[in-house]
């Protein structure tokens, strides 16, 4: 791996619009980034392997559920600060923000939102330093898109609740502690429980042979007859907008995290195309090269101006799902992009592990496949402009 | 024990320099800043380890304008407990040093860390100058340091080797490798600095001593010209005709 030597495109002074703090947080997780993950992530992602030891560094420095009350272990911070968090996480890679959105947004966000006062006091504190590791199972084998038609479900057996089901393409699940689990009840409503390692019944196999997020542990979730206490189910929330509230909070630090990584591959390439000399010149000297690094650099800036608007109406409550699949759709589009057009200016040396936009590449495929398909955040807005229904 | 830690906003390693008006400014368009890199990462976290040990209090001062609040709020959530900001352009090591100085004296401060030096400039000029105004021992490129008491001991690198020193409080220290591990603030840190305080004080009236009247970038270095290991008169021809070194 070649020295981090990363600096941020700031083309309309974005950073203007920031605070002096939100500089700071850029800044602190830029430097343990740099120091800490970007001289291994490329060992890891090539034996395809979770350096496990990002969780407990992931909750010392606070990147687990900043926007989280501090009384529960969370950094009480707005959105934008989660927002830069996911950003400079996946600036380096896609795979560790996965893990860090997973366990902010998809497993502290729910138990904080929807769980009783027991249940926030008994996981949030440890969730928040990584002491705990946490995991969410929404998807099945049989239903990714529609969520609603999911076959996992509880039996209320009085003392406890008895689950049953399966769920597929779990981040984190091999090694969780705990899984926020959503499973329909007798009466066909979607609850939330907290389902515990060592439960008996339960286990979490790996899914391997990913050619996308290697350096992040993907899984299963199987359910076989657990017996789930009864203090373990979220109290009051009922349906779909349950999980679908997690899954906004966590498009929203992808709609930053995937424009992290369209700024790296960027940053490489403008770089790379200024000290590779062909024909007696610099490649960023040739037209057509220009062209793609012009093109580059008014998608991230375009971007950059979508998140932080995006994150001022979070801040304010305001955004709405709707708009957070917008953002989600367009960072993973344009960076999935930036990917390709800056491996191209790469040559050869674009496919090697020596730089990033490779990894990055196979990343978002994923990333523009979870938490709601490109497709699927196109017909959200679809069905937000004209009113009308087109998802089946 | 009360510490005074200066620190200086430099402009980032990976910055590309380049001048305006007329090569006499230090061009700042496009150019990232950060904390000097051995007052951050030494004489900070020295100064906040020697607090943690033995109690007291760590204070950061800058001299510069309001944008410099984001490097002083940084260096609070890595862990200083308030902090000071000369209101004023550094505009040379004597007016800076002079503006410290009298802030020490005046709060009574028995340690002051600098680190060895600021890498924009390279003056490496501040810490000297302090300890002269403050009528203090100064001991220069120390690379570890202890407090025992009214006593600190502090290793430093010689030509070949190392001294061991001690010298009695009031001190002033510049820092360089090895003094301390730097430290990452963490998001915590970042919160609980927005409620320390940072007092935003007037310069004294000291008048800077030196004035920079230009500045020149490097000439670029030549290309390569590679002769013929055969070919020794060309060589030769080359060093004395070309390059004139013969």
């Amino acid at each position: 791996m070649h020295q981090d030597t990363y600096t941020h495109p700031d083309y309309y002074l974005v950073d203007e619009l920031l605070t002096e703090e939100h500089k700071i947080i850029r800044d602190s997780i830029r430097s343990w980034v740099k120091q800490k993950l970007s001289p291994v992530i490329n060992d890891y992602a090539q034996k395809a392997e979770f350096p496990r030891w990002v969780v407990k560094e992931l909750g010392e420095i606070g990147a687990f559920g900043p926007s989280i009350p501090a009384e529960y272990g969370g950094g009480g911070m707005d959105d934008i600060a989660y927002g830069i968090i996911m950003q400079e996480l996946e600036r380096c890679d896609s795979g560790i923000r996965s893990t860090a959105s997973v366990q902010g947004s998809l497993v502290m966000y729910p138990i904080y939102k929807f769980g009783s006062e027991e249940q926030k006091r008994k996981y949030l504190p440890k969730l928040a330093t990584g002491e705990l590791f946490g995991c969410f199972g929404l998807t099945e084998p049989n239903h990714g898109s529609n969520p609603g038609g999911m076959e996992t479900n509880i039996v209320d057996k009085g003392d406890h609740y008895l689950l049953n089901g399966a769920k597929m393409w779990i981040s984190n699940s091999p090694l969780a502690d705990i899984a926020v689990v959503w499973a329909k009840n007798e009466e066909g409503k979607i609850r939330g429980v907290i389902v515990e390692k060592g439960m008996e019944g339960f286990s979490a196999p790996e899914i391997k042979n990913k050619w996308s997020l290697r350096a992040s542990i993907t899984g299963e979730l199987v359910f076989d007859n657990v017996r789930v206490p009864k203090e373990n189910i979220f109290p009051e929330i009922e349906g779909l907008k349950g999980p679908l509230s997690c899954l906004s909070s966590a498009r929203y630090g992808i709609a930053w995290g995937a424009l992290g990584a369209a700024m790296d591959c960027y940053d490489t390439a403008l770089k790379y195309s200024l000290e590779r000399q062909q024909f007696g010149k610099p490649l960023a000297g040739f037209q057509l090269q220009q062209k793609k690094l012009a093109e580059m650099i008014t998608e991230i800036t375009k971007g950059q101006l979508l998140v932080w608007r995006l994150g001022q109406l979070k801040n304010e409550e305001r955004a709405t799902p709707a708009q957070i699949s917008m953002a989600k759709r367009n960072s993973c589009e344009i960076a999935i992009n930036i990917a390709r057009e800056s491996r191209q200016m790469l040559g050869g040396m674009g496919i090697s592990g020596d730089y990033s936009i490779m990894r990055h590449s196979m990343n978002l495929e994923s990333v523009i496949t979870y938490e709601g398909t490109h497709d699927i955040h196109l017909l959200i807005t679809g069905m937000d402009v004209t009113g009308v229904n087109a998802f089946k | 024990m009360k510490i005074l830690v200066p620190i200086s906003k430099v402009p980032d390693t990976t910055a590309k320099i380049a001048f305006t008006d007329n090569n006499t400014a230090f061009d700042t368009n496009n150019v990232q800043f950060i904390i000097n890199p051995t007052d951050e990462w030494y004489a900070l976290v020295r100064a906040i380890e020697l607090v943690e040990q033995g109690g007291g209090s760590v204070t950061v001062i800058n001299v510069g304008p309001a944008e410099n609040d984001q490097f002083i709020r940084k260096a609070l959530a890595i862990g200083a407990n308030d902090a000071v900001r000369v209101d004023a352009e550094p505009k040379d090591a004597f007016f800076t040093a002079s503006q410290i100085a009298d802030y020490a004296k005046a709060n009574g401060y028995d340690l002051v860390i600098t680190g060895k030096e600021t890498i924009d400039y390279n003056g490496a000029q501040i810490g000297a100058m302090i300890a002269e105004m403050m009528d203090a021992g100064y001991v220069a490129l120390v690379t570890s340091l202890s407090v025992d008491g009214g006593k600190a001991t502090m290793n430093r690198e010689i030509e070949g080797g190392e001294e061991v020193v001690e010298a009695s409080l009031p001190l002033v220290v510049s820092a360089q490798k090895g003094m301390a591990e730097q430290r990452i603030p963490n998001m915590r840190g970042i919160m609980q600095a927005r409620t320390k305080p940072l007092q935003v004080v007037a310069p004294n009236g000291a008048s800077p001593l030196v004035n920079i009247s230009a500045y020149h970038l490097p000439e670029d270095k030549g290309g390569c010209t590679y002769v013929d290991a055969e070919n020794v008169g060309e060589l030769v021809r080359l060093l004395h005709e070309e390059a004139k070194v013969i």
